[in-house]
């Protein structure tokens, strides 16, 4: 259980540091939706922190990623604001999409953050076009690409897997396998349950990963990254982990018993970490109390930035459809 | 003084010699499709451009609309001008998700931050008894959508100096391809320079505003022909970009002729005529002297048999007689 960590400590406590803002940025946003301060779908990551965090950590800064509409997380650590998320959520000028995209769609040019892409498997051939340009251009970028295992039933999934490893593209696809697309099991929805068989198809190297333990999800993808940055292709991840909330805010949760969440529970992410790291002497509890405190006041800076954020004028309505003649 | 070039392979030859001027002229400029390379094209238009480009930037994709479209949209975020192939317009519903759900809304969802220069080019239309999965344009269904500008040239000025233009456009332009089109012959002058947001008046005339674009624009010409023998004086229209629309050169045409004739390959309901017809009667209905009128495709799948097709597009006979009778 306690086996030393394979990197410094600084970056130790920042894994646990980054889950705990996930988890409390969604709690809190969870609230505030019972509250009608956000509205649209919500759609919470509460269990599968480690992923992003873990992954995202094994990323250069400049890397592209492109994310799904459960993507709040991944905005987050990649380097979007708190503040700007929350904003986006309130549907508020000062978020990170100017409030039109919402929950499901926050972008980051600044950090290259491509989304925010509400359609299933949508964002899997983008990042493999943001590769190709990537290449073409001489740069030693990748793109990360984010799905869940429900994506791996659509056409997208095939045919971009096809094309990255066809053309040995620099992407690095990480299937975040939470075991239901929607209310959908993986049994019921794939002939093949062996997600890295159906990537090993295609020739791309896959590997399974525990997606619960922010420690192998990092190094998996550190060493996923290296081949990939060194022109081996691209790298197939598959991150078996699980969604302690509801689909959405709308889901009744008709097709999992609770016994099987409070299984799951028993391995969360973010308590079994912290544990891990109070065996191994790196975090006390008075450690882990400053640290929540820490993101507690971060969360509600960010929750007071949206309440203070202004409404775009109906008069701007058609903005941003096309690009504005000289701006690009 | 300016040189006159005789296309003698015709419009194809204007297509291609903008894809090879594009390619030459801008280093971002790639060609991405289905048998765009070795084959040569499908319809000839990208012959010998592997040769003088090379596979990386004249590149052949599988049978894969999804995935490469997906790929074009992502390599164009990437900082890449892709231009990417379709075979026919039949074959772009397999791409309608990343072209409607992320190209056409990128800019707006993003708020702003992701623009996405993508020119993807396609024939459309039918003619030549290649049946109902072949043969239709549904270029004024992509039409429908806001963040996409759609372009239809119908002369070889238009094939030769569209392509540059959609390129600096930094939103995605789609350009319909008539299939009938791609033997037009004619002369063309060197150094051609057109803009991507007019209709053009194709031939004046004082008694009826013809408009048509893409394939019916030479027979909508063939039809005032006709009526000028018959003392009717036909203005013609180019509409040439179907959205947005040219309301102004629509209106000054049509209120100097007081009658107006929509000619569209596309089926009747619903249609780019319908949608010209509105335009016309909401903003000169007191300028009409007669109903506006329209013949499109007869509202059935694009039949095979010869006289069936022949039947089923706007032909030059029905052309004159609808204009005789709204010029009665």
């Amino acid at each position: 259980m306690s086996a030393p960590l394979p990197f410094p400590r600084e970056l130790a406590l920042r894994l646990l540091h980054d889950m705990v803002r996930i988890r409390r940025l969604e709690e809190r946003a969870a609230e505030l939706y019972g509250e009608g301060k956000i509205r649209g779908f919500l759609h919470l990551y509460i269990g599968e922190e480690a992923v992003a965090v873990g992954a995202l950590h094994a990323l250069a800064p400049d890397d592209a990623v492109v994310a799904t509409y459960r993507e709040h997380g991944h905005a987050l650590i990649q380097g979007v604001s708190m503040q700007a998320i929350m904003a986006e959520m309130y549907g508020k000028q000062e978020g990170c999409s100017r409030g039109r995209g919402g929950s499901m769609h926050l972008f980051d040019a600044a950090t290259r953050f491509f989304g925010g892409n509400a359609i299933v498997a949508g964002g899997l051939p983008l990042a493999v076009g943001l590769a190709l340009a990537e290449r073409m251009q001489g740069g030693s970028r990748i793109a990360a690409c984010f799905f869940g295992e429900g994506a791996m039933a659509e056409g997208a999934f095939h045919e971009a897997l096809n094309l990255a490893a066809l053309w040995r593209l620099p992407v690095l696809f990480c299937c975040e396998n939470n075991l239901y697309a929607m209310g959908t099991a993986l049994e019921h929805s794939e002939s093949q349950t062996d997600l890295c068989a159906k990537a090993a198809s295609y020739k791309v190297p896959a590997q399974a990963v525990d997606g619960m333990d922010v420690v192998a999800v990092q190094q998996a993808t550190a060493a996923a990254v290296q081949q990939v940055r060194g022109g081996g292709g691209p790298f197939f991840l598959e991150f078996k982990t699980y969604r302690f909330r509801a689909h959405s805010m709308f889901d009744p949760e008709l097709y999992r018993d609770k016994a099987e969440v409070a299984k799951w529970k028993e391995r969360g992410p973010i308590h079994n970490y912290s544990a891990r790291l109070k065996a191994l002497g790196l975090l006390d509890e008075a450690g882990f109390l400053a640290l929540a405190a820490d993101v507690d006041a971060e969360v509600e800076a960010a929750v007071a930035f949206a309440e203070a954020g202004s409404l775009e004028p109906v008069d701007d309505l058609l903005r941003d459809v096309h690009t504005p003649e000289g701006a690009s | 003084m300016s040189t006159r070039t005789t296309y003698r392979e015709a419009l194809r030859e204007a297509l291609r010699e903008a894809l090879r001027e594009a390619l030459q002229r801008d280093p971002r400029v790639f060609l991405m499709g289905e048998d765009v390379g070795r084959y040569g094209g499908t319809y000839a238009v990208s012959k010998g451009l592997l040769e003088a480009f090379g596979p990386e930037r004249i590149r052949d994709t599988p049978l894969s609309e999804l995935g490469f479209v997906g790929a074009g949209i992502g390599a164009a975020l990437g900082g890449m001008r892709p231009i990417v192939e379709v075979m026919t317009v039949n074959f772009s519903l397999l791409a309608l998700d990343p072209l409607i759900n992320t190209a056409a809304t990128l800019r707006h969802m993003s708020g702003g931050q992701f623009s996405v220069p993508l020119v993807l080019r396609m024939a459309t239309g039918a003619g030549r008894q290649l049946a109902a999965q072949h043969s239709h344009s549904l270029e004024g269904w992509y039409a429908h959508i806001p963040g996409l500008k759609i372009l239809a040239p119908a002369t070889l000025e238009d094939a030769r100096g569209m392509l540059w233009p959609a390129l600096q456009d930094p939103d995605p332009v789609l350009i319909f391809e008539h299939a009938q089109l791609y033997n037009l012959e004619g002369e063309l002058e060197e150094g051609v320079v057109v803009d991507i947001r007019s209709a053009r008046v194709r031939r004046a005339g004082s008694d009826l505003t013809l408009v048509a674009y893409g394939g019916t624009l030479g027979k909508a010409l063939a039809a005032a022909e006709q009526l000028a023998g018959e003392g009717i004086n036909a203005e013609v229209i180019d509409l040439r970009v179907l959205r947005p629309l040219d309301d102004a050169t629509l209106l000054a045409s049509v209120c100097k002729t007081r009658r107006l004739l929509v000619v569209d390959e596309g089926w009747r309901s619903g249609s780019l005529a319908a949608e010209i017809i509105a335009r016309v009667s909401e903003q000169a209905f007191f300028e009409l002297d007669a109903p506006p009128a329209r013949v499109c495709s007869a509202e059935l799948p694009i039949p095979y048999a010869k006289h069936l097709e022949e039947a089923a597009l706007p032909q030059v006979p029905a052309i004159v007689a609808v204009a005789r009778t709204i010029c009665r």
